[in-house]
């Protein structure tokens, strides 16, 4: 999400499921849809069936997307930026770029700070100490105005264009083939697919998940490829975009509504440590536009914030005391999960709640997470099934060895629904708010998890009442206006996120006309207000529930356009918009790229852009205006040069996994593996090398399971029903074993045990002159559930992150096997 | 089930006329390989429409789980790793299951009487009632898919959801399939439809892309598109040219003169226990009480 936030300034698909149909090339990297996503699968293929288009799959295994592909090209997993880079190179020295689209809608133009550089592998302003970035020099040069110098000739080199061509220009077809194992014709014809949609009428669309975000370069990954879409013109288009294909039915809404430790909701974000005044905090995320006439939409920050704090603390907050401001913490550090066990494996961290998931198997290297599960005083598991986590200190022989008399860890394990047991709405990766109805009650003493919240809440309030407390202000005046305080429902919860007036909201340009009465909900974000007259508890789903009810709830699935848009189903956050950025469909006029997938046009007789979407663009800002498609980037347009927003670059470079198997990075061997990525000092110790460890792992998820809940399922289990492992046919000879034998297989922080599947589907790959294979290891095993017992994947996994989201890489490592 | 009796057009061991007041239009499934992703979807969905559980079984070294048909499980997906041609790998994936054959083999092969019909629609289901345990439908079938059942010495297959399908919806497995690629509708929409796709994969490069809809058994009302349509064996040995074992043809030629079934039954009986015997696990009290 970082990545795609970074680039066009909201972190979230740009297109949606449906219109996948649209694509005249489809490509699945980074992910395995088919396997992973094989409901959203059908528009891949609706895509080949009425449009035409071209799958191409490029992953180290030929997986079951690869099945129904017309392409295939493998890879070695980890070196997905040099494929990209190498694609980048492609579309500039072959010239197969979307030159109109390229000028106006990104900062190709810009010039960048002559204090920026990159060289041996290092961007400027690293300090090896702290393994870190200042990141001052990644910036533009900004004139007297203030605003940002351009070059529209392209000439100048100091232009974000001719930056981005230098620092490419290493990645040749040769050194793509040498980094990554994908044979050169192969890289080249992928590139001669894909190069063929910067045609400005055809698109090229891109559907990846973990097997992008689960590397130590994860986010530069997704980053790269939305650099290739810019270049190609085909973001803002119908069947082009960028998809996120995310990894749980509702893991967009945990996201959006800011479950992450940094955030708050809708991509609002907590202070710093150094933020103790509100005005600063304020103005250093209300960007001023970078670019004149830009609408640099953040500017509205002051009244999403506001609104939230409206919403969390209705009356007590007032702007004498800065919208209860102090309330708020300020961050030391960001708490990510790898931080917080490290703390728990510290001795730091005494309590623990998992609500709805499974740690112990979720995270990397089980025995650290065992280790640091018993150094917790207690731990709340709030969780329908009975998971490893909460059993972690039960001796499950081979599985589990530990020992429970050693642990003092107290667990209460809450029992809660499911969502089938529960009213509510799901985000999927459409960013489309769907409401569900429960189809049962929760089974004995489960509850739902808004109830055993609620009742968490009120007991801690109660003590906070009675018997006061280190900071009792933030909990006791905490509004709580549910009609049964014990169980919210989750209709009202719906209504306040999407939010209401608290005074009459009227119209800024006339303020006779009353937009909403006090009381009512809030039809949109647009109504929100810096006053303290507004509260919204999320501001991107304002509109989600209005005065006319829950749009969640729509279920008119008419399509006038025939593309797929269905404005009437359901709610897509922003503002039911279903493609956003779609003022780039458009050229520099506001005319549609390609009048056969018109998403929005402007019309001059109206002065209004009009078309089958919601404009992402203000409606009657005419082309002659010049507002950037981008509306949320201070720059108006997208970015190439990604500035200060990631931790480790401004443009992606390959870096190799923490566990290399080539030892070097050919193309800067000084600097091998990100020099900014989440490293603990312990965990350094317990990397393996490729010595002792010489073939790659990775880590991934089947289709006949759904990650450690379906093996609690009898239907799953009889279709998946043991733990295996993958293994190609070179390897399985090299090491005798044939398919189905027992193997086990090692990392450096552990083993596992598991049938062996010999397969034609996994090659040994040359890589820097070195013949590498390819171990796939499947997650979905465990202690716990009705299919057969077997080994936390996460045994093997290194406890290494990303360097700007610190998610795991459970993609790449480094393993042994033998057989058993 | 025998609920659909003025929709049957032929019945095992019978030699009285069928029902015809009634016509149906003859009906099929198309499994087009090309869009299969192997997601067993359709697996899960036969299981909870019948009502079915297998065992928890083991992984041998395969995707194919449960590893084969059984009385439990009337489709199971069959992985196969080919390279049509050097260097190129091809992971075919194929839906396996009862073909509804216009002449099954298995129907033939039925000494009992309505244990195995036949639907004007094209649908061939068993009815397990009438049903002995004597197993020669398993020899009867060129494409190895009745399962005998241990525990009650029944056969059981594929039924098509002729429960569901008399009732106007399609096949579970199709309604499932998150893909498309099972499609269900009368014979000649399927073929059709099949065309269409032929016509799509030859494009991308599929030259021999075709229909499977062996005409050996009279054709069927499963039917498969293949991207290899000349190489069927490639598809976990599809047979190429599947027929109804001369074994069976034999019988019914000396069976029909004979007007006394019970005497059939025992002629025949004996006579395949003599030439077959082996794919037939039946208890031997059962076969016991079926030849006395
Ligand atoms: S449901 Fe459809 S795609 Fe999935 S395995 Fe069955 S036929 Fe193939």
């Amino acid at each position: 999400m970082a990545s795609l936030a970074t680039t066009f300034g909201r972190g979230a698909m740009t297109n949606h499921w449906v219109d996948i149909k649209n694509a005249d090339v489809v490509v699945i990297m980074g992910g395995n849809a088919a396997e992973a996503h094989p409901c959203g699968f059908k528009w891949v293929t609706e895509a080949k069936a009425h449009n035409n288009a071209t799958l191409i799959v490029v992953d180290p295994r030929f997986t079951r997307s690869a099945a129904v592909a017309d392409y295939y090209a493998p890879i070695r997993s980890g070196s997905d930026i040099a494929f990209l880079g190498g694609l980048i190179n492609y579309l500039l020295s072959n010239d197969k770029i979307q030159h109109e689209y390229v000028k106006r809608f990104t900062d190709a133009t810009f010039l960048v700070n002559d204090g920026y550089r990159f060289e041996g592998g290092l961007f400027s302003g690293y300090d090896p100490a702290t393994h870190a970035y200042d990141k001052a020099s990644w910036a533009y040069q900004k004139g007297p105005d203030g605003f940002v110098v351009t070059d529209d000739t392209l000439q100048h080199p100091r232009c974000v264009f001719n930056l981005l061509k230098q620092h490419y220009s290493r990645y040749t077809a040769e050194m793509v083939a040498r980094v990554t194992g994908t044979p050169r014709e192969q890289f080249l014809k992928v590139c001669e697919l894909i190069a063929a949609t910067s045609a400005p009428d055809k698109t090229t669309t891109f559907m990846y998940a973990l097997g992008w975000t689960q590397h130590s370069v994860g986010t530069q990954m997704i980053r790269t490829t939305a650099m290739v879409q810019l270049l190609l013109g085909n973001i803002g288009m119908a069947g082009g975009g960028i998809n996120a294909l995310r990894g749980h039915s509702n893991i967009q809404g945990l996201t959006d509504l800011g479950l992450l430790s940094n955030m708050l909701p809708g991509y609002l974000t907590l202070a710093g440590d150094k933020e103790q005044d509100f005005k600063t905090f304020l103005d250093k995320r209300a960007f001023k536009p970078l670019r004149p006439g830009q609408m640099s939409y953040w500017q509205n920050y002051p009244a999403f914030h506001v609104s939230l704090m409206k919403s969390w603390y209705g009356d007590a907050a007032t702007r004498d005391n800065n919208w209860c401001y102090d309330w708020l913490p300020k961050l030391d550090k960001v708490y990510d999960v790898l931080q917080v066990f490290e703390l728990m494996h510290q001795g730091k961290l005494n309590g623990y709640v998992a609500q709805g998931f499974n740690p112990l198997a979720a995270f990397p290297d089980k025995a650290k997470i065992s280790r640091a599960l018993a150094n917790l005083k207690f731990l709340v598991v709030i969780d329908p099934l009975a998971t490893e986590t909460s059993e972690f200190w039960k001796n499950f022989g081979e599985f589990n060895e530990v020992n429970p008399a050693a642990i003092k860890t107290e667990v209460f394990r809450l029992p809660s629904g499911c969502f089938a047991e529960e009213d509510g709405s799901l985000v999927n990766s459409s960013r489309l708010l769907q409401w569900h109805y429960k189809g049962e009650d929760p089974p004995g003493e489960a509850k739902g998890d808004a109830e055993i919240i609620a009742g968490l809440f009120l007991k801690l309030r109660e003590l906070y009442r009675t018997e006061g407390g280190a900071f009792p202000d933030p909990i006791r005046n905490l509004t709580w206006p549910y009609r049964i305080p014990a169980s919210p429902s989750a209709e009202e919860l719906a209504r306040e996120f999407n939010g209401k007036a608290l005074d009459n909201v009227t119209d800024p340009k006339d303020p006779t006309k009353v937009l909403a009465k006090a009381g009512e909900q809030l039809a949109g974000f647009a109504q929100l207000r810096d006053d303290g007259s507004t509260a919204c508890g999320c501001w991107i789903f304002s509109g989600a529930w209005t005065q006319v009810g829950n749009m969640m709830a729509r279920r008119d699935n008419s399509d006038p356009s025939g593309l797929g848009n269905t404005p009437n189903w359901a709610f897509a956050w922003p503002a039911n918009r279903r493609i956003i950025y779609n003022r780039a469909s458009c050229d520099a006029a506001g005319k549609p790229w390609d009048p056969r997938r018109t998403v929005i046009a402007w019309n001059a007789k109206a002065t209004q852009w009009q078309g089958m979407d919601v404009p992402d663009m203000r409606p009657d800002a005419a082309p002659e205006q010049n507002v950037g498609p981008f509306i949320m980037n201070p720059e108006g347009v997208a970015r190439l040069f990604g500035v200060d927003k990631l931790a480790d670059g401004p443009f992606p470079e390959h870096y190799e996994p923490f566990e290399t198997p080539l030892g070097t990075n050919p193309l800067h061997p000084a600097v091998v593996s990100n020099p900014a990525a989440r490293l603990f000092k312990d965990d350094r110790e317990a990397l393996g090398s490729a010595k002792e460890f010489p073939y790659i792992a990775t880590t991934y998820r089947l289709t006949e399971h759904f990650h450690f809940w379906t093996k609690h399922a009898r239907l799953n289990a009889i279709l998946q029903p043991e733990q295996f492992v993958e293994i190609g046919e070179e390897l399985a000879k090299e090491k005798g074993i044939r398919s189905g034998d027992q193997v086990t297989v090692s990392s450096k922080r552990g083993h596992i045990k598991a049938v062996a599947v010999v397969t034609k589907r996994l090659k040994a790959l040359v890589v820097d002159g070195k013949l590498l294979h390819t171990v796939g290891i499947p997650i979905h095993w465990g202690f716990k559930g009705v299919a057969k017992n077997g080994y936390l994947a996460n045994t093997l996994t290194p406890f290494v992150g990303d360097a700007t989201t610190q998610t795991p890489e459970f993609k790449t490592f480094l393993v042994t096997i033998e057989k058993a | 089930m025998a609920l659909q009796s003025l929709d049957i057009k032929r019945r095992s061991a019978t030699t009285t006329p069928s029902a015809g007041i009634r016509s149906t239009p003859e009906l099929a499934k198309l499994i087009d390989v090309s869009k299969c992703i192997g997601c067993k979807a359709c697996q899960a969905a036969c299981m909870e429409w019948n009502d079915l559980r297998d065992d928890i079984g083991t992984t041998a070294g395969t995707y194919d789980n449960p590893r084969d048909l059984t009385e439990h499980s009337w489709t199971v997906m069959r992985f196969a790793e080919v390279e049509p041609e050097p260097g190129r790998l091809e992971w075919l994936i194929r839906k396996d299951g009862c073909m509804h054959c216009a002449d099954p083999g298995c129907l033939k092969a039925c000494p009992a009487p309505g244990a195995v019909v036949q639907y004007h629609n094209g649908i061939v289901d068993f009815h397990e009632e009438h049903c002995i345990g004597c197993g020669y439908c398993v020899t009867g079938c060129p494409f190895n898919i009745p399962r005998l059942s241990r525990a009650d010495a029944k056969v059981y297959k594929c039924t098509l959801c002729a429960d569901r399908v008399a009732v106007g919806l399609e096949p579970a497995c199709v309604k499932t399939c998150p893909t498309g690629a099972i499609m269900f509708g009368t014979k000649t929409d399927m073929l059709k439809q099949a065309a269409g796709r032929i016509t799509d994969l030859k494009r991308r490069g599929f030259a021999k892309a075709g229909v499977y809809d062996p005409k050996g058994v009279g054709g069927t009302h499963v039917i498969y598109l293949l991207q290899h349509a000349d190489r069927p064996e490639l598809y976990s040995d599809l047979p190429d040219n599947p027929s109804i074992s001369p074994m069976v043809s034999l019988w019914k030629g000396a069976v029909k003169p004979l007007t006394s079934l019970a005497f059939g039954m025992i002629a025949v009986g004996a006579f395949f226990h003599y030439l077959v015997k082996g794919p037939n696990r039946v208890p031997e009290e059962r076969e016991q009480e079926v030849d006395q």
